[in-house]
């Protein structure tokens, strides 16, 4: 087992080494600079330019050769050093994305593990059930064909501007300062809640329809005749059939960490929830490299993270799995 | 008195297209202990027979009929009833063994299961498990291990205890025998044998398309041919004297050890199945008979002659003149 984990592990290390050279890479083939852009907004005369270029291409590591740049760029990295905002100068990254990150997770990891846990249990509720079925598939269907962005916009128009339940931007109140108070935590949780039932709606359509598809499926395997023929109860052929159709799920549950990433970008973006997703629109908006670079990190981090963890559970919940680790090595 | 009696059984397949008449008409019975040996060709409804008197469902479908089993009625067109004599009354080996237990289950939790549905505690029936498996020579340590960790012929003989557990009165084998190598064919054709002579089982219909296996095994045959019984008899007589046509040419297309293709070609039954969604009129056999005549048009009757304890039953008109 320690192998497979071993061999795991160094994927995932190369895999993380890719994906932050790629992430290094991008912003740079961006037309412009960033420190063009802070010039430009300085609206200073020529000779007091040159001199605020130079400062400033010094001060963001940018006077040295590009190579030299990506080697500095790993050497902060294991340092804990993601660099200055540009946008938000001289803000740190880390600080600035450490101050994103709480809202981020609030609405991805809720929404994911809800969306997923409920959306398999109605679905293999639903499944070979006349009415049930005949409702939720087309809804399933119609909720995960709908894009993050057009869901969240129509309930911040629904609920928020039709109805005024719920507040249609920003991560709380903006009469209020951040401190902790059941007052403030309540006032989160409003404006938590529309961006976050965006991204479990969509999820959910999805995970429930698959789950009503691997249900029957299992429901025809011959095991499940078998339990049939031997006049097994409908309960207990049932819950194997959901045992059995739970492991592609999770398997689709890694592959789907990524798009979700995506999903929150634009959730965020509609919400104007300050989450990560709504700082990479800045800083791709802004060419600041360095926030870029930050923001995605943490994603790459989190979907690796993420996988990684659901590989594990598949070794707990799939014997075959266990035993072939356990046995050949 | 009668074990099984099969009365007159019609079990249909609902399509788009209308009914298949996968068994139309069915009459036979069986004794204890006997073990019947249902023969036909692919699609002749053997396998629909067989599974319609342990589990019945979709696409299935009752159309009448009566199957009394040791004198009550089995309810076998209402599949909730149903479910309490499955298992402890009637049972199945399915075509399927090898695939039939739940992979993600040890053998052990899924027994386990399964018997505390009918009521009754796994460590209530280990001794008896325990002797069965030493019978059918499974280790004990088989209990702890996953399907996918057992051989084939391995999950055969499980599956074979399995079924057989609750001694039903009634086993169903549904091609136990296709997937398996021939040593192990006849290792499993023993187990039943034995099954029975234990008692483990009341008695047992095995489905096959192998009558060389039922030469072995069977009491009596029984030959289907499009949903309908041709012929059936005692093992030794409808092997040796056939009286059907079927049957003769069908024992005839039996390959024989030793003789080569070279020198005796194989024989086989010129021309395919009727098509069950429109079977011909009068007897089914006729297109492909080789003695069919005029009286073939009208629907043969099934001539009955008792000769001691054995019943011999012939779906044919050339039967009946020499009976007349």
């Amino acid at each position: 087992m320690w192998r497979y984990l071993g061999r795991k592990f160094t994927i995932y290390v190369l895999t993380f080494f890719l994906a932050v050279t790629i992430d290094w890479v991008i912003p740079r083939f961006m037309p412009g600079n960033p420190v063009q852009t802070m010039l430009s907004r300085a609206a200073l005369r020529a000779e007091a330019v040159e001199v605020m270029r130079g400062y400033y291409l010094k001060a963001f590591g940018l006077d040295v050769p590009i190579w030299q740049q990506y080697l500095n760029f790993w050497k902060a990295v294991f340092r804990g050093d993601l660099g200055i905002s540009v946008y938000l100068f001289p803000k740190p990254v880390m600080k600035v994305i450490a101050e994103a990150i709480p809202y981020t997770l609030a609405i991805l990891v809720p929404a994911i593990l809800l969306s997923w846990l409920a959306g398999n249990k109605f679905g293999a509720f639903a499944a070979r059930r006349k009415w049930l079925d005949s409702t939720l598939l087309p809804l399933g269907y119609f909720l995960t064909a709908t894009p993050y962005m057009w869901l969240g916009i129509l309930l911040a128009w629904g609920f928020g501007v039709a109805l005024g339940w719920f507040p249609i931007a920003g991560g709380y109140s903006f009469a209020m300062t951040p401190h902790f108070s059941w007052k403030f935590v309540l006032d989160l949780l409003w404006h938590w809640f529309l961006p976050f039932a965006s991204l479990f709606l969509v999820m959910f359509g999805g995970w429930a329809i698959g789950m009503r598809n691997m249900i029957i499926y299992e429901l025809e395997a011959d095991y499940a005749q078998y339990l049939e023929s031997l006049g097994a109860p409908r309960r207990l052929i049932r819950n194997y059939a959901f045992h059995n159709a739970l492991l592609p799920q999770i398997t689709g549950l890694a592959l789907q960490m990524g798009t979700i990433a995506a999903g929150a970008v634009v959730t965020e973006t509609v919400f104007s929830y300050p989450g990560i997703g709504s700082l990479i629109v800045q800083a791709i908006q802004n060419q600041d490299y360095f926030l870029i670079q930050g923001c995605f990190l943490f994603i790459i981090i989190g979907v690796l993270l993420a996988n990684f963890l659901v590989d594990i559970a598949y070794l707990i919940v799939d014997p075959r799995t266990r035993r072939g680790m356990l046995g050949e090595t | 008195m009668e074990l099984l009696a099969v009365e007159n059984l019609r079990v249909y397949y609902q399509t788009l297209r209308g009914d298949v008449k996968a068994v139309d008409g069915v009459t036979f019975s069986m004794s204890p202990g006997e073990i019947m040996g249902l023969a036909g060709e692919s699609g002749c409804g053997k396998s629909t027979l067989g599974r319609s008197l342990v589990l019945l469902k979709p696409p299935m479908k009752y159309v009448g009929g009566k199957v009394l089993l040791k004198g009550t009625p089995l309810p076998i067109w209402d599949k909730k009833t149903m479910a309490s004599f499955r298992f402890s009354e009637v049972s199945l080996i399915p075509q399927y063994a090898l695939s039939a237990l739940n992979p993600t289950r040890k053998v052990k939790k899924l027994l386990t299961d399964i018997l505390w549905s009918k009521g009754i505690k796994f460590s209530q029936i280990f001794p008896e498990l325990r002797r069965r498996m030493e019978l059918v020579e499974l280790p004990l340590e088989v209990l702890n291990m996953y399907p996918f960790e057992l051989s084939g012929g391995m999950k055969q003989r499980m599956v074979m205890v399995l079924s057989t557990l609750l001694n039903p009165s009634l086993l169903i084998a549904d091609e136990v025998t296709s997937a398996l190598d021939v040593s192990t064919q006849k290792a499993v054709a023993r187990m039943l044998v034995e099954f029975r002579d234990r008692k483990f089982v009341g008695a047992i219909i095995v489905i096959t398309h192998d009558i060389s296996l039922l030469y072995q095994i069977a009491d009596s045959i029984f030959v289907m041919y499009a949903g309908k019984l041709m012929e059936r008899g005692s093992t030794e007589d409808l092997i040796q004297r056939p009286k059907h046509p079927y049957t003769q040419l069908l024992v005839a297309s039996l390959p024989r050890i030793g003789a080569r293709y070279a020198q005796e070609k194989l024989q086989g039954i010129p021309g395919c199945p009727p098509s069950l969604l429109e079977p011909p009129q009068g007897c089914r056999f006729r297109t492909r008979c080789p003695r069919t005549w005029e009286k073939c048009l009208e629907e043969p009757p099934l001539v009955t002659t008792k000769d001691g304890d054995l019943t011999w039953q012939v779906a044919c008109w050339l039967a009946v003149d020499k009976h007349a």
